[in-house]
């Protein structure tokens, strides 16, 4: 049998802990609908229901990494940004998640606050930030485009694999002895060949998109208008 | 209509990577799972045989249900079975959010409710 669990599984954090990152995850998302319905219009909604499930269509496809015994799978929190922007985004990730969870037997439904808080909280914002500063950057072409989309995916990807390793701290179940080195360095290692992949998977498909329809692509659209505006509200239709 | 036409065209890519290509993906555990077997050793069916690792922690999933572990209960062949509960993920994924955002979608494309610091500006709503 092989083992295709992909996120959390129950039992690796203990239920306060879950339990709390349940309400925070919660929260989130709640600010993410409120936010991201000024997002969503008649383009965007149908947009943001593709890239939900090309994300759940890609995760499926655990690619080698640096080690013959290890895989690593897309998270897809900067390529959601990029193409839906932040709020929708999120939604489009989280929304995977669940449907993993409840249909698919893959991350314990206990643990979905932890999940969705790392994959489509803390992967998304720092996806985010870096999309908005590197687009104001990097030159106006496919290859800043590809290059935003990398450099976002890659660091996106291992600071959520460090949320993990937070959870762990706060309510691992196996006792390592106080010490987490171990665990964050083989998660930090791991994650970065991912965030590679993930990295080159993301900039190909927004580069893909920009070129055939480059009025679906959010980081795009909102460049013009919000140059002169003020920094927290880039990328949103308002 | 040329809205669709990507739609549909993008779900078909996603179609063809759920239900084909994920027969080709590798099926080592990932950088997570990996991370918390560290310290145990495995048998060749996956069985922990001795050692010390959070993986030991696991329990067992809620659910489960047909589609767990990304296949189809009853279906043998494998390659089948991996790429249905692709497709089906795929189209389940997309009606949800799908059909999710459709209903929360802005109605009014001029609404001026909860205004913040940044002006209304119509230039950010055309475009395409």
């Amino acid at each position: 049998m092989e083992t295709l669990a992909m996120h959390i599984s129950n039992g690796i954090i203990n239920g306060p802990v879950a339990a709390v990152f349940a309400v925070i995850a919660l929260a989130a998302m709640a600010y993410c609908v409120r936010r991201g319905r000024q997002d969503l219009d008649d383009r965007l909604a149908p947009m943001a229901g593709l890239v939900a499930a090309f994300i759940f269509a890609v995760q499926m496809l655990n690619f080698p990494i640096f080690t013959a015994g290890v895989s690593g799978h897309l998270l897809g929190g900067a390529l959601a940004a990029m193409l839906v922007g932040p709020w929708v985004g999120a939604l489009c990730v989280a929304v995977v998640l669940v449907v993993q969870a409840l249909v698919f037997g893959d991350g314990g439904v206990a643990m979905l606050g932890l999940n969705i808080t790392n994959m489509a909280v803390i992967g998304i914002v720092v996806a985010y930030l870096l999309i908005v500063l590197l687009l104001r950057v990097l030159p106006r072409n496919p290859a800043g485009l590809a290059v935003t989309a990398f450099v976002s995916a890659l660091v996106s990807v291992v600071v959520a694999a460090m949320g993990f390793v937070l959870q762990y701290q706060l309510g691992g179940t196996t006792d390592l002895g106080g010490n987490l080195t171990g665990l964050a360095s083989t998660m930090a290692v791991s994650h970065l060949f991912i965030g590679i992949g993930e990295g080159l998977i993301t900039a190909t498909t927004v580069v893909t998109v920009a070129k055939v329809r480059p009025d679906l692509v959010y980081a795009l659209r909102a460049r013009k208008p919000a140059a002169s505006v003020t920094v927290p509200t880039v990328g949103g239709v308002r | 209509m040329r809205k669709w036409g990507f739609i549909v065209g993008g779900l078909l890519v996603a179609l063809l990577l759920a239900g084909v290509v994920s027969n080709f993906a590798s099926s080592h555990p990932d950088g997570l799972d990996s991370s918390l077997r560290e310290g145990c050793t495995f048998d060749a069916n996956d069985e922990i045989i001795g050692g010390s690792c959070p993986a030991q922690q696991a329990r067992e999933h809620e659910i489960g249900g047909p589609l767990a572990d990304y296949g189809i209960a009853g279906v043998d062949n494998d390659f089948l079975s991996t790429g249905l509960s692709g497709v089906l993920g795929v189209l389940l994924t997309f009606a949800v959010a799908g059909g999710a955002f459709w209903l929360v979608r802005r109605r009014d494309p001029v609404s001026q409710e909860q205004t913040d610091t940044q002006r209304f500006d119509p230039a950010t709503t055309s475009g395409g």
